[in-house]
């Protein structure tokens, strides 16, 4: 995983409440073997017309926003089943941060498992900064995760709360498995014991 | 002295290896089964970090999700592409790794939760993970077993740990002796039933009572495979005489001064005398009536003769709501019975109810009767041993006389993945697990069953008590 660092980036608007996984990263694509290539599906079935063409109207389709690695979503974001799909579409796609006012718990600690920020906002900061993206399309927010911050264009900070254990992980690129292995003697000393006391445990049949 | 204990808290004991402040504790995971459906991007992970399987010993896979259930499809390539990928992957990736597989042409291939316990690879007191829900199954044996997701099973993988929060415990008391013809199955729908499919959230489930202990090993699978349906992160049984009369011998069971010792072990780990529970469930087993789900969740279920709900039948809002919902999806009336509900398919399997207990009860039914004109029935082994085991006993003669379709193994129309699968609007009586919207198809309706259920319907082409065949 990628250390976290501090960027100033686009900002694309998805102004919806409730967007569940299922329109994050539609079913017909979850029989992929691969985590990667998920990013081209990334909400599918909005983004695109029945004939494959791009849907014009649909937010991430707008000219000012490509590139964007920031995504302002409405509130409840990642709803629904767990898939875990769904923050690899939106990792790969190429957004780092989404800033909403609330998620669905699971997407919530899969975004840590995959470099992504999800900062919560309370509802007055994210209609300000829904009405300044609205007035500005393609404005830029800078995010410093260390500071706990998000500045925007008109000087607006906005500071953000976040467990220290997640953002330390995130400053430093440690997934999941790296923070287990940081405790690789304690893994080695419980296998030791273990092959002691139930002996059988570690034998191949 | 010391407190009383759970089982759950002595086996989360034994297998604590560390908490950091502000983290969840880091566990130990013994055995890690696997298929090929949420693998493949865990090995893609472990492969990008550069980090090898830890333990390959402890790994057990099969492929089961996606295989063609019918004979001449079973050979590579198979007919369905993306099927064919994740087949090939998951040989490619065991074969890499070291990593022991059933494959299609193993004969010890089938659903994984069937041919684990076959082989004896799950112990009382193990954790126990697979990238798969129902692996609370092995809670049968008195091991923690959960589901887990792809990033954790690539954890698993690397690390033999997973960071886990504690659960709560739910003692679920099932007294008395069970009506003949009610099984496990009618069991754990009826535990559903009573505290609904959210009623074990945060909980590790604990059987007990005398109908328990009645039960056999493959009743006990049942159950606790039921036991993650019901909301709970798994199901445990206490192990007793007959947990280790089914593994002594089976080909991972601990042999000869290791089998003495492990028994020695295994008798610690039921639950203390006094121990407390979170919550504690009763049910009386004489009261368990033949069930039958008549929605798209498994806690919409009644006895066979209780008149299909409406939804003024139901005191909260939610409820009322999903009643009238379900109704609708399953193009049922409320207050309609049963036994006027006309069947297209029948499917008799999964990781629920495949197992050669499963064919015997459905079998002795079947035995004499024919499938209904306008019904297909399908019965599908959860393993090639137990294929063999019910051929050896000249139990598919019965079924394919009946006019049922034989199998090979593999989780078919349990979740649809195969090819297997209703037609939109088609009504299913099935021994799977699952009646969600679409399950077995998209627009398919299921309805949940136990094995004797589903051969009396097949014949009936509706749904009967079969305390009265
Ligand atoms: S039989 Fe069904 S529930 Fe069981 S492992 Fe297969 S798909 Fe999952």
């Amino acid at each position: 995983m990628e250390p976290y660092k501090k960027h100033t980036s686009v900002v694309a608007l998805m102004n919806r409440n409730n967007v569940d996984t299922d329109q994050i990263i539609p079913k017909q694509f979850l029989k992929k073997v691969e985590r990667t290539g998920f990013g081209q599906h990334l909400f599918h079935d909005w983004r695109f017309n029945a004939d494959g063409s791009d849907n014009a109207d649909f937010e991430l389709n707008q000219p000012e926003v490509q590139g964007a690695k920031i995504l302002l979503a409405g509130d409840n974001f990642g709803c629904g089943s767990s898939r875990e799909h769904a923050p690899w579409a939106i990792e790969d796609y190429g957004f780092n941060t989404i800033i909403s006012t609330s998620y669905a718990d699971i997407f919530y600690n899969n975004c840590f498992k995959n470099g992504i920020l999800p900062v919560i906002v309370d509802e007055a900061t994210w209609n300000e900064l829904r009405a300044e993206a609205e007035a500005a399309p393609g404005l830029s927010f800078t995010v410093d995760l260390e500071a706990q911050t998000v500045t925007t264009p008109v000087g607006k900070v906005v500071a953000f709360e976040l467990d220290p254990v997640r953002k330390n992980n995130l400053l430093q690129g440690l997934d999941d498995i790296a923070v287990s292995l940081q405790h690789e003697a304690r893994i080695s000393a419980f296998e030791a014991q273990q092959k002691a006391k139930l002996p059988w445990l570690w034998r191949a049949a | 002295m010391s407190t009383p204990q759970t089982m759950y808290d002595k086996i989360w004991e034994s297998h604590f290896v560390h908490q950091e402040p502000g983290q969840a504790p880091l566990i130990y995971v013994d055995r890690h089964l696997m298929h090929e459906v949420t693998s493949p991007q865990a090995f893609e992970g472990l492969e990008l970090a550069g980090r090898p399987v830890r333990n390959p010993h402890s790994i057990l896979a099969t492929l089961d999700h996606c295989v063609p259930t019918i004979g001449s499809g079973r050979i590579l390539p198979v007919a369905d592409a993306i099927a064919n990928k994740q087949i090939v992957t998951m040989m490619a990736n065991c074969e890499k790794h070291g990593l022991k597989l059933y494959d299609m042409d193993s004969p010890d291939n089938g659903i994984i939760h069937v041919v684990v316990p076959e082989h004896g690879f799950v112990h009382p007191g193990m954790v126990t993970v697979c990238g798969d829900s129902h692996t609370a199954t092995h809670g049968a044996f008195g091991a923690l077993a959960f589901g887990i997701g792809t990033s954790e099973v690539e954890h698993v993988m690397a690390t033999s740990t997973l960071p886990q929060q504690k659960s709560k415990t739910m003692l679920v008391e099932v007294n008395g002796e069970l009506a003949k013809h009610s099984t496990a199955k009618d069991i754990a729908l009826a535990v559903i039933g009573k505290i609904g499919t959210a009623g074990g959230n945060g909980h590790v489930i604990e059987f007990a009572g005398e109908a328990i202990r009645a039960l056999s090993m493959e009743g006990r699978m049942t159950l606790c495979n039921m036991a993650i349906e019901a909301g709970a992160r798994a199901g445990l049984v206490a192990p007793d005489e007959k947990t280790y009369e089914f593994l002594e011998g089976r080909e991972f069971a601990p042999k000869g001064d290791d089998w003495a010792a492990a028994l020695a072990y295994w008798k610690t780990l039921p639950s203390d005398e006094g121990a407390k529970f979170d919550t504690v469930v009763q049910l009386n087993a004489a009261d368990i009536e033949p069930q039958v789900t008549w929605g798209t969740s498994p806690e919409q279920v009644i006895g066979v003769n209780t008149p299909i709900p409406s939804p003024q039948d139901f005191d909260n809002e939610g409820k009322r709501r999903a009643c009238e919902s379900a109704l609708k999806y399953m193009g049922l009336e409320g207050g309609s019975k049963l036994s006027e509900v006309k069947l297209d398919f029948v499917f008799l399997g999964s990781c629920t109810n495949s197992r050669i207990e499963d064919f015997r009860a459905a079998a002795a039914v079947a035995k004499g009767t024919k499938v209904k004109d306008h019904v297909r029935a399908i019965a599908v082994p959860g393993s090639h041993h137990v294929k063999k085991q019910a051929e050896a006993e000249g139990l598919d003669k019965i079924f394919v006389e009946a006019g049922w379709e034989w199998r090979e193994p593999g989780c078919s129309m349990c979740l649809a993945m195969n090819g297997d699968e209703l037609k939109a609007g088609e009504r299913c009586a099935s021994t799977s697990n699952r009646n969600f919207e679409g399950r077995q198809g998209k627009g398919g309706r299921t309805h949940l069953v136990s094995p004797a259920m589903a051969a009396a319907a097949a014949a009936a082409g509706t749904f009967v008590d079969i305390r009265s065949l």
